[in-house]
């Protein structure tokens, strides 16, 4: 991109890519923003009016609401949690030479490979049923009560089940960042007198700021839209207690039949991910610099 | 005090060998260079003195005592590393105080210790960069200042100046020389480059598929190489070897020559040939000259002695610096 020649050709080119994604981002946005401001019901298709911004009071003074934003954060926050945390441990010793490693390594990252809804499924009937699952032979096996999960602990059913899921993808990111570590900056620790635990707080773990700070990022993008594994296990109940924004969004407009609240809905959801995106990049996002 | 003793040493990985006994006295406060071409076991040699490798027989002293097992950081050496291997999220000063900190001193005394270390290596201006807001020679300096704020028995190099440019080396070479001399501390210092070991050296160990070749001051290796290898490896241009009948005139299976005890004159005495290259050089004159019978041989001569390329010439080797060797390479002495 040297001379003034080249540089307006190549705005020229990449016009069409940029109008079609300006295009593919704004319609769905402009048409969400109108059926905000709609009495749109399906149930009586043909009678919508403007309402204008009733809908946001409705969806925002919703008990449901604030219940599901409460649930959203904790469901976000307990599975990064989780799968850092975890996901560093098994990065750790992934890292180490043992044998079958190659396996292993494959077997760790093949939960990210399964779709959310067998998952979930699979969780639901074969681990957690309260009486034919796993866990529950587990418990019965030593003697205890079975716990029948999504009654008891639902909210805890759905985070494990989402942790279990994302867990590869952090052990990933951060077995590689693990690899690119230099050995002999562990080795110049070693010599400096540095003990396993100092040398991974002092060395490993300054060196995986980055490669967590990503992971953090993208997990929380993806996190937030936790849908599949709410709709076949529990259906955001009981109650309201596994209800996340994305679940309250569908169930305002393929269960209530309200299309207009539920724009509104996924409009509010857009700006508290921004506001999420906005702390996350301040708290975090220095890690990514230089 | 800082005296290293190696008693039949030996590592292998898996089933090879790789350091076949060694044994070496290193004298406290002497600057010793292992030197060898590349795989030859120098820098394995540098990790067992480390700990960072294990051995797999023999004994290692400090001072008399085996620290075969010992942990790396209890044997009071310490390493300065190719790579520098500079904690990159830690200061200057983080790095030449981490090894104190993990020490447990007081910070205050981490304070002044690194002062110190900073300011023998013109390093105060610096101790708040990152090291990737320094140049190949600062961080060079940072690392050799983590190694001497720990006050070690020894200090060990691997091939530390091998990633600077030419002037730097140069440069560095000498201020390495003089802080280990100031500080009298023994240094173990491996490097391929035999400028460097013959410049930095006390004694130099010359190395080779895992064996010890010979151990010498370096004008000794120069003189008195111990057979053909160190012959061949000390000295640049590299000795000329001559291996037939006129080999056996001086009662040697194969004797050799250095390039500056040959003569070369356009008609002089001496073996006769033609030149085949001539490097020019300004100071010096490096001729390559093929000579029937013997094969080709180079001459340095000092200055410019006006032959070139295709020239005829004479080559007369100095009988005083003649080296002999015998069938199995080892120096014949007279």
């Amino acid at each position: 991109m040297a001379t003034e020649q080249t540089r307006g050709l190549g705005r020229i080119l990449i016009a069409p890519a940029v109008i079609a994604l300006f295009v593919w981002m704004i319609v769905p946005l402009v048409m969400t923003i109108y059926f905000s401001t709609l009495d749109y019901n399906l149930l009586n298709p043909g009678s919508e009016s403007f309402v204008g911004l009733e809908n946001y009071f409705y969806f925002l003074t919703d008990p449901a609401f604030l219940a599901s934003l409460q649930n959203t954060l904790v469901l976000v926050g307990s599975v990064l949690a989780i799968t850092v945390v975890v996901g560093t441990l098994v990065a750790l010793l992934l890292d180490q030479a043992v044998i079958g490693r190659s396996i292993v390594r494959l077997m760790v990252i093949a939960p990210f490979f399964v779709m959310p809804t067998v998952s979930a499924l699979v969780w639901k009937n074969l681990l957690m049923h309260p009486v034919s699952g796993l866990f529950a032979w587990i418990a019965t096996s030593l003697g205890l009560r079975p716990i029948d999960w999504f009654a008891e602990a639902p909210l805890l059913a759905i985070i494990l089940i989402v942790a279990w899921q994302w867990l590869p993808f952090a052990t990933l990111i951060l077995l590689t960042a693990l690899q690119s570590l230099d050995e002999e900056q562990k080795e110049a620790a070693e010599m400096d007198g540095a003990r396993a635990f100092s040398t991974f707080f002092h060395i490993t773990l300054q060196h995986l700021a980055r490669p967590i700070t990503v992971v953090i990022l993208i997990e929380t993008i993806f996190l937030q839209t936790v849908f599949a594994e709410i709709y076949v296990t529990t259906g955001g109940g009981p109650g309201l207690q596994t209800t996340n924004i994305a679940f309250l969004i569908y169930s305002q407009a393929l269960i209530q039949f309200d299309v207009g609240t539920a724009s509104a809905g996924g409009l509010v959801a857009v700006v508290l991910a921004n506001i999420v995106a906005f702390f996350l990049v301040r708290i975090v996002g220095r890690n990514l610099e230089a | 005090m800082g005296r290293i003793t190696l008693e039949g040493v030996r590592k292998s990985f898996a089933s090879h060998l790789i350091i076949q006994g060694a044994d070496l006295d290193i004298e406290d406060g002497s600057f010793v260079v292992f030197v060898g071409p590349s795989g030859c076991g120098k820098t394995t040699l540098l990790r067992l003195i480390a700990g960072l490798e294990d051995v797999s027989d023999g004994r290692i002293l400090i001072d008399g005592a085996n620290v075969v097992g010992v942990p790396p950081s209890k044997r009071g050496l310490s390493m300065v590393f190719q790579s520098y291997a500079l904690y990159p999220h830690m200061s200057v000063r983080g790095n030449i105080a981490f090894g104190l900190k993990m020490a447990g001193l007081p910070k205050s005394e981490i304070d002044r210790k690194v002062e110190a270390a900073a300011a023998t290596l013109n390093l105060t201006p610096y101790l708040d960069r990152k090291p990737r807001e320094l140049s190949g020679g600062q961080r060079q300096r940072v690392a050799i200042g983590r190694a001497i704020v720990r006050e070690p028995k020894a200090f060990l190099f691997d091939e530390p100046l091998s990633n600077l440019d030419a002037a730097l080396r140069v440069q560095m070479r000498l201020e390495v020389t003089r802080l280990q001399r100031q500080l009298a501390t023994t240094a173990v210092y491996v490097t391929h480059d035999q400028v460097e070991a013959m410049t930095m050296a006390d004694r130099i160990v010359v190395l080779n598929a895992g064996r010890i070749e010979q151990y010498g001051s370096p004008l000794e290796l120069y003189e008195r190489p111990a057979n053909v290898f160190v012959a061949g490896f000390i000295g640049s241009p590299r000795m000329n070897f001559i291996g037939n009948e006129s080999a056996k005139r001086y009662g040697a299976a194969t004797i050799g020559v250095r390039p500056e005890h040959i003569k070369a004159s356009r008609d002089g005495e001496g073996w006769e040939g033609v030149v085949t290259d001539a490097e020019h050089l300004g100071s010096d004159t490096f001729l390559h000259v093929d000579i029937a019978g013997i094969g080709n041989l180079t001459a340095r001569s000092i200055g410019e002695i006006g032959l070139s390329a295709g020239d005829r010439a004479h080559l007369l080797p100095d009988p005083a610096h003649i080296h002999r060797f015998d069938a199995d390479g080892k120096a014949l002495h007279a």
